[in-house]
């Protein structure tokens, strides 16, 4: 049976439904719905909720939770996942698993409170040192946020990986309808590498550095290998009206949910476009795209940011297309009219009328 | 023949990596002794630093997890409220604690978390080759005090223990040093007291250490328990400065 929820609160619940028990928070808006369901229901699902002093503790509370072994998850908004970014480097490097969200607030500096993608280069590039990368799982809808929560903590424990659930402040506060299905998981190993207290059997160390740069080198090869292994399996995306197109928006998110009608208007004036929305950020869903650029006479990149997406879409046409961007920043979105006239404008070569 | 005296299982068979006569290694064997003797070792998850102790993981016959600098304790937290069937301690040198940890420390203390931490006050930052700690005394030369740390513009040195005796949560905080065999003795059973405050659920336990580091202190071995002595001690309040008021200590 459906239920009218809020995204944040879609997020808590499926995250408890997948067997988290313990979430550590600081509060920030938009994301403190998330703490403040935690806070309510954690206890009667036999967790824990604790509000930490600090993100910088938050995300080290989650590295010790999830060192022993237990599913935990924090939730933040930008200026809070600034704060945590040291922490993800170590949380990779000790290959513990955890889930993190980032409801998106604009920047930079203190910024405003309205929604943004513009944290798109620190999620899948790595805000943090060395090295690393966290799946970065981008719904565009409560339904999507419940269904890729659950999901995410199968993931971290699959790869024993760092994922982040990345959404802005509109998916966040917004109310959709939502079912929660019963979830069929991963088929998982047990944590025999968590110190858990080494009750009847060797003792684990859970650590994330290195001596010597020969076993420097070693390790980052083996994480690399790892990387290679979740950019082959996990990119994921969706498509809408692709299969005639003859121009692809790029979008994901809220912005997606924009540029759905602005196809939709496109199309109504004949003109073939689709849109292509990648759900993993990281790993880019670049078999999807590259297999519909035969198809495709140009792109346009729709994006709460500068333009950051669009450096990835460019990397993956590699000339073979003009592609285009269409941005709003600061926390504003754009009307679906003002994708239509990016589009012709940019990619069409005519402007309004 | 009688065995009088035998390496504790609570540490591991890995040689330390300390610089001779640094006092760390006194602490570590202690700690190894309450883990065997208390029957922790199966039951423990201790929580390493970054700072010279940054490597104990090797050394403590539990399982152990290495923290990012300054964050041990909350590493601590969320370990501990993961199992809080466990015994969760954590081993942090000044710099760790008390600067760029100081708002973990602090605020684990207030919330009472179940956990203990050994804090090893050098009065320098030992790992990254004697630069000026929190902790450092004034007038004390390091590298980045050359001419001595200066009240004026670098401020004093932070008695962190004594801060913590005013949290409430902090039920039971002690501050000892090893410069003796007397000292040490002293030592191990503060933190028995904190082991055992810990297992029995009482909040969290903190047990400051004052400690040596001939290296960067620039003086032999001797001549540091000697500095420890007449120069740390005099300064940082010491003894048993919080117990909980059941036992009838002092709170003060
Ligand atoms: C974020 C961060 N900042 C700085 C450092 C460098 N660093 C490593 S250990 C250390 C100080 C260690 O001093 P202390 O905690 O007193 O331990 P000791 O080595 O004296 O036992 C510093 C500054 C680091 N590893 N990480
Ligand atoms: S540098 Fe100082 S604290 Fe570190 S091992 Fe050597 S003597 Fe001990
Ligand atoms: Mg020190």
């Amino acid at each position: 049976m459906a239920m009218l929820m809020k995204g944040n609160e879609a997020i808590a619940e499926a995250a408890i439904q997948a067997g988290c028990r313990l979430f550590y928070g600081y509060p920030i808006t938009p994301s403190t719905e998330i703490p403040e369901y935690m806070s309510k229901k954690m206890k009667s699902s036999g967790g824990t909720y604790l509000q930490a002093e600090s993100e910088v503790a938050a995300i080290n509370m989650v590295y010790g939770a999830g060192a022993v072994g237990e599913r935990v998850m924090t939730g933040t908004s930008s200026p809070g996942f600034s704060l945590m970014q040291e922490g993800l480097s170590y949380l990779f490097a000790a290959e513990i698993p955890c889930v993190i969200v980032d409801v998106m607030r604009s920047g930079p500096g203190l910024g405003g409170l309205g929604p943004t993608q513009a944290d798109y280069f620190q999620l899948t590039k790595g805000g943090g040192h060395g090295d690393y990368h966290g799946i970065v799982l981008a719904p565009a809808s409560v339904q999507e946020m419940v269904d890729l929560t659950k999901e995410a903590f199968d993931i971290a424990d699959y790869y024993r990986n760092l994922v982040i659930v990345a959404v802005d402040g509109i998916l966040g506060q917004m109310m959709e309808p939502v079912e929660f299905p019963p979830y069929q998981g991963r088929k998982l190993s047990p944590k025999t590498w968590a110190a858990s207290g080494a009750e009847g059997r060797p003792k684990n160390n859970v650590i994330s550095y290195y001596l010597t740069p020969d076993l420097g080198e070693s390790e980052n090869l083996r994480w690399g290998q790892k990387i290679s292994l979740m950019k082959e399996s996990e990119q994921r995306f969706s498509e809408y009206l692709m299969d005639d197109a003859e121009f692809a928006f790029v979008a994901f998110g809220t912005s997606a949910r924009i540029t759905e009608t602005a196809v939709d208007m496109l199309r109504e004036e004949g003109i073939k476009v689709g849109l292509f929305r990648p759900v993993t950020l990281w790993p880019f869903p670049e078999k999807g795209l590259s297999a519909r650029l035969p198809q495709i006479k140009g792109l346009m990149s729709v994006e709460l940011s500068s333009g950051q997406m669009v450096e990835d879409v460019k990397l993956i046409v590699n000339g073979q297309a003009p592609v285009g961007l269409c941005k709003r920043q600061g926390g504003m979105t754009p009307e679906p009219e003002e994708v239509v006239d990016a589009f012709k404008k940019q990619l069409l070569g005519r402007g309004q009328g | 023949m009688k065995t009088i005296f035998t390496k504790t299982s609570g540490l591991t068979e890995r040689p330390f990596h300390y610089c001779p006569g640094c006092t760390h290694g006194i602490i570590h064997r202690l700690i190894g002794e309450l883990l065997e003797e208390m029957n922790l070792i199966e039951k423990a998850i201790g929580v390493a630093p970054v700072g010279c102790a940054g490597f104990c993981e090797n050394y403590f016959s539990c399982d152990m997890i290495g923290a990012a600098h300054g964050r041990a304790v909350a590493v601590a937290t969320g370990a501990k409220r993961a199992r809080p069937d466990r015994f969760v301690f954590t081993y942090q040198g000044d710099g760790d604690g008390a600067s760029i940890g100081l708002a973990e420390t602090v605020s684990a203390a207030a919330r009472g978390e179940k956990i203990s931490s050994i804090f090893v006050n050098n009065a320098i930052y030992g790992m990254t080759g004697g630069q000026m700690a929190p902790t450092s005394l004034v007038g004390q030369r390091t590298s980045t005090s050359p001419y001595g740390r200066d009240a004026v513009t670098m401020g004093f040195p932070l008695d962190l223990p004594k801060i913590l005796t005013q949290v409430e949560g902090a039920v039971y905080v002690a501050s000892v040093s090893v410069e003796s065999p007397q000292a040490i003795k002293e030592t191990k059973k503060a933190l028995r007291k904190a082991f055992q405050i810990q297992l029995d659920g009482l909040g969290y336990s903190f047990v400051s250490i004052l400690s040596t580091c001939p290296t960067n202190w620039g003086v032999d071995p001797v001549e540091a328990l000697d500095w420890l002595t007449t120069k740390m001690k005099p300064y940082f309040a010491l003894g048993e400065l919080k117990t909980p008021a059941l036992e009838g200590g002092s709170n003060s």
